[in-house]
């Protein structure tokens, strides 16, 4: 093997190393940044969508864990599984079976930092799955409550 | 809406580099690139201002941990109390968790007590997690209540610390800032 190759394929273990080593523990299955940016909303926009009286409300399902819905969700949300899981996809599939496939729905989850999300990139896959072109996912990048709660976005607390 | 999430990357020269073999420096070039990757991810660690409970007295609650002890928050007064609220399937939370558990053995002694509050939905899933992972601290499982009782919990990974006397000092929530918070911990026991 030439040089360049050896040291090429070399540096390349080193750099992954890096990476593997530190942030891949528990890295999600289907990575949040899989979800295409154009079918991204950014929380002040939504916000100020669920504000209006005349916007029409799309679907909101959280996709995350169930302890923190039951803490607090964004206001008119339902819960539908975590992503993570088959059992909570299957919740997922459930809730839209019977939707007309141009429904608008949009999803979170909120549950840790955008990059390391779980839950979110898999339900956005099964979604568009089954059909269902018009959904948007929720950009939440640190968590619900620094991005959602503590901007004093709409919010119900309890389950 | 889009959202634009693109970044810009630098790439520093020193004096020293240029005079690096050229093959060596095409190793460590590509090497830091491969992990320059990974930075934006790691870098993200946020510790919250003043929200939530910060600069009260930490509700005392009482459950037990998985091995069945009963465990109440008061017992340790006089005591530095590092709550971790985690979960199995939080990938920030279990790189934490390595740290955490030295830390533990470390400055054990010196009067720190770390408790472990999983937030999963099932609690077999943490079992099977703590029977693959020695963890030196407690672990109990929480809810929604307890979560509302430190102000909300409304993300993963978040710590609570609590001085000897029983009142937040310190919040972290998301990846942590390691250095501000074991700089904290050692303010607390004073050991530097």
């Amino acid at each position: 093997m030439k040089p360049l190759v050896i040291t090429t394929v070399l540096a390349f273990c080193i750099g992954m190393g890096c990476i593997f080593g530190t942030s891949a523990v528990g890295a999600p299955r289907v990575p949040a940044s899989s979800i295409p940016a154009a079918d991204l909303l950014e929380p002040a926009s939504f916000a100020e969508t669920l504000q209006s009286n005349s916007a029409a409300r799309p679907l909101i399902l959280q996709v995350g864990f169930r302890k923190l819905f039951d803490e607090a969700h964004i206001v008119s949300a339902e819960y539908a599984g975590p992503g993570n899981e088959s059992d909570g996809l299957a919740v997922l599939r459930e809730r839209v079976a019977k939707l007309p496939k141009d429904s608008a729905i949009v999803i979170y989850c909120g549950c840790c930092p955008w990059g390391k999300c779980p839950n979110i990139g898999a339900a956005f896959a099964e979604l568009r799955a089954l059909g269902f072109g018009n959904v948007k996912a929720l950009y939440i990048p640190h968590d619900l409550g620094t991005d959602w709660i503590e901007k004093g976005y709409p919010v119900t607390r309890g389950g | 809406m889009t959202l634009a999430l693109t970044g810009s990357k630098k790439a520093i020269r020193s004096p020293e580099a240029v005079k690096l073999k050229p093959q060596l420096v095409r190793v460590l070039g590509v090497a830091a690139l491969c992990a320059g990757l990974s930075m934006p991810v790691l870098a993200a660690g946020a510790v919250a201002g003043p929200a939530g409970k910060l600069n009260t007295i930490a509700p005392d609650f009482i459950r037990a941990d998985l091995s069945g002890r009963p465990l109440r928050l008061d017992q340790f007064r006089g005591r530095v109390v590092l709550l971790n609220f985690w979960a199995t399937w939080c990938g920030p939370c279990i790189e934490e968790i390595p740290l955490f558990s030295r830390w533990q053995r470390q400055f054990g002694d010196a009067g720190l007590q770390i408790i472990g509050v999983s937030m999963d939905d099932d609690e077999a899933a943490v079992k099977h997690f703590l029977a693959k992972h020695s963890v030196p601290y407690p672990i109990l499982m929480g809810d929604a209540k307890l979560g509302e009782s430190f102000g909300g919990v409304f993300g993963l990974p978040q710590s609570f610390l609590i001085d000897a006397r029983g009142r937040i000092v310190f919040r972290s929530v998301g990846e942590p800032n390691i250095e501000a918070l074991r700089s904290q911990i050692e303010d607390l026991i004073g050991i530097h």
